[in-house]
């Protein structure tokens, strides 16, 4: 006999048996694990190179060949989806490493702990960035970077007589991952402050403090575990946005640069960046549909994750 | 209270001061030359020499910022770079207004919406008609505008031909229901999250079971005892969606063609029209930080309960 008595489980058991319990949460999990497994294997999947054109089969609607027909240019969809998957990927997880886990995180728990001058100056930093319009500055950040740090790269290139570095599209992936920081850490940065407040003069800690444990010790060893759960949610609602962002960016020629894909380019190449791209929606909805149900997939299981993981863990329902 | 409010109030001008100097900081580091940008292709060395002194960007980069500071708090944001001869000011107002404009009719729509159905999926909470509600308020919630725009266009403008595709034409001008209806269905879905979590909570508090107890009609429990307390949180919504008059409908006005803020803000982005880009981006700061406040206040005055620090 299992045994489901939950005084008797430990925390992770615990919380995957709650999980389990929301059916919608878990097929979410499953469709987001395979949207990121898509693209973390692109290069095994996709069946053509994202930028193969062939010209003598553009717009084609779907057939063996091309399991979602082709574009404007006769390159095959369903490769493209796949390669701008892994570009979504590349951008959320750059997102969540940079922006919620170094950002978020650590000037939450430093914030939380010392208070203080550090706290204040953190603090009206993230009120300062937060109260940027976040589309603008995001646009306006990207667009700003872009031409300064392809100046930068050809130089290193010049310089270390290296070539490859500019071609291999880790400029879009800069570029991308500096306009988005503001958007990501200080949710999660506040949030992780006002958990550690708010333990941090517990009973436990005070012992921990007394018996001479260091800082650092008292910090990963008695502080952190108790924000993992507040982090995971940020996080969670935090990559949607992320993913939505880099579409976004790229949408309006900001983002990932042609040829290489991005979802968001990939709509941009159906409606030419402006007009609703009505005519191919009749004409060849795969070429709009495709990139849009991945993105529409991708925000909802977020959402759905983000809610589910809430209701387990949010303290005070516990 | 009164002290926390005066804090804040005297915060917002420095908080403004620095968002004027990061923009300022961005227009300078960025790529391209203004005098470029002005003169185009009548570009040359004599007279660049000259507009550049008399446009005092000869001077530090602290100066020029002072020296914008102090003309934009009286509303002068200078002349753009493109528009040859234009105020800034003259070319965004009329542009402030559409948006405006849009957004209010958005915001209608979502709270005409979303409130009716957060209500609903509250009072069947336990049944299968509320996961219902939430599951098809989070499918929309994620639709992404590039498919809602195109779409509604297909259905209502081109097979039912009951609306024009695209344009402006102002409030009571028929082109104005795709845009409002494609920014309103996200904002009603968080609209009906809102109001169903909020109501279910009050539902569930003694002064509800109370009521019910001493035999109140469940109308007058619903309406009078629970609705009015879940209403609060759609406040805080109401100042972002007044924020939101700059961010938010930039793509929508985009994909229909609207003249709006969100077209001049990727043009001016483009065209490196730094002039622009600032007063919107000052703007826009502007509008967030007084919404905030507008908002925690609210909160006060709604609910008693809720101290601010």
């Amino acid at each position: 006999m299992m045994d489901l008595n939950p005084k008797n489980l430990s925390a992770t058991r615990l919380f995957m048996i709650n999980f389990s319990r929301k059916k919608l949460g878990v097929i979410c999990v499953i469709l987001v694990s395979i949207i990121y497994l898509v693209g973390i294997f692109a290069p095994l999947l996709a069946p053509y190179d994202y930028s193969e054109t062939n010209l003598l089969k553009t717009q084609s609607p779907p057939d063996m060949e091309n399991l979602l027909g082709t574009d404007r240019l006769g390159r095959d969809i369903l490769s493209r989806v796949i390669w701008g998957i892994q570009t979504t990927v590349i951008v959320t997880i750059t997102g969540l490493l940079t922006g919620s886990l170094i950002l978020g995180l650590f000037l939450g728990l430093l914030a939380g702990y010392y208070r203080g001058l550090f706290d204040f100056v953190v603090m009206r930093t993230g009120e300062l960035v937060s109260s940027f319009p976040d589309i603008l500055l995001i646009i306006l950040l990207a667009a700003t970077l872009r031409p300064r740090i392809t100046k930068m790269f050809y130089s290193i290139e010049d310089n270390l007589n290296i070539s490859g570095l500019v071609s291999s599209g880790i400029i879009d992936y800069l570029v991308i991952g500096i306009a988005l920081l503001p958007l990501s850490w200080f949710g999660t940065m506040r949030l992780i402050r006002a958990q550690v407040f708010s333990i941090r003069n517990v009973d436990y800690v005070q012992s921990a403090r007394t018996s001479g444990a260091s800082t650092l010790r008292i910090v990963t060893r008695h502080i952190l575990p108790n924000v993992i759960a507040p982090l995971v949610v940020t996080a969670t609602f935090g990559l949607g946005a992320v993913a939505l962002s880099e579409v976004i960016l790229s949408f309006f020629g900001l983002g990932v640069q042609p040829p290489r894909p991005s979802l968001g380019a990939m709509l941009s190449d159906v409606s030419g960046r402006g007009g609703a791209s009505v005519s191919v929606l009749t004409n060849h909805p795969e070429q709009l549909l495709s990139p849009i149900i991945v993105i529409w997939i991708m925000i909802f299981c977020w959402n759905i994750i983000g809610d589910a993981l809430t209701d387990i863990l949010n303290p005070r329902k516990n | 209270m009164l002290k926390y409010i005066f804090k804040r109030i005297i915060w917002m001008p420095v908080l403004l001061l620095m968002v004027s100097l990061i923009v300022f900081f961005l227009g300078v580091y960025g790529p391209g030359d203004p005098i470029e940008v002005q003169l185009g292709n009548n570009y040359d060395q004599e007279s660049a020499d000259r507009i550049r002194e008399k446009m005092g960007l000869n001077d530090p980069v602290v100066i020029q910022w002072l020296n914008y500071v102090r003309k934009a708090a009286v509303g002068d944001f200078g002349e753009s770079y493109v528009f040859k001869n234009r105020e800034v000011s003259e070319l965004l107002i009329p542009k402030l207004i559409v948006s405006a404009k849009l957004n209010i009719i958005s915001f209608v729509i979502a709270i005409a919406i979303g409130t009716p159905l957060g209500f609903y999926a509250a009072v069947h909470n336990g049944t299968v008609r509320d996961p219902i509600v939430v599951i098809f308020s989070l499918v929309f919630y994620a639709m992404p505008v590039f498919f809602t725009a195109p779409f509604l266009i297909l259905i209502f403008a081109l097979q039912l031909d009951l609306v024009p595709a695209a344009g402006w034409g102002g409030v009571f001008d028929k082109r104005i229901i795709l845009p409002a209806i494609t920014i309103g269905i996200p904002g009603a879905a968080v609209f009906v999250r809102l109001i169903r979590s909020s109501m279910i909570e009050v539902l569930d508090t003694d002064y509800v079971k109370l009521a019910r107890a001493k035999g109140v009609s469940e109308n007058k429990v619903l309406w009078k005892h629970a609705f009015r307390n879940a209403m609060l949180p759609v406040v805080t919504i109401m100042g972002f969606s007044l924020a939101g008059l700059f961010g938010g409908s930039l793509i929508v006005e985009i994909l229909f063609g609207i003249p709006g803020v969100g077209r001049i803000s990727l043009d001016s982005v483009y065209s490196r029209d730094y002039p622009v880009i600032m007063a919107i981006v000052l703007l826009g700061s502007s509008a967030l930080v007084v919404a905030n406040l507008i908002i925690d206040f609210l909160y006060t005055l709604v609910d008693p309960r809720i101290e601010l620090q």
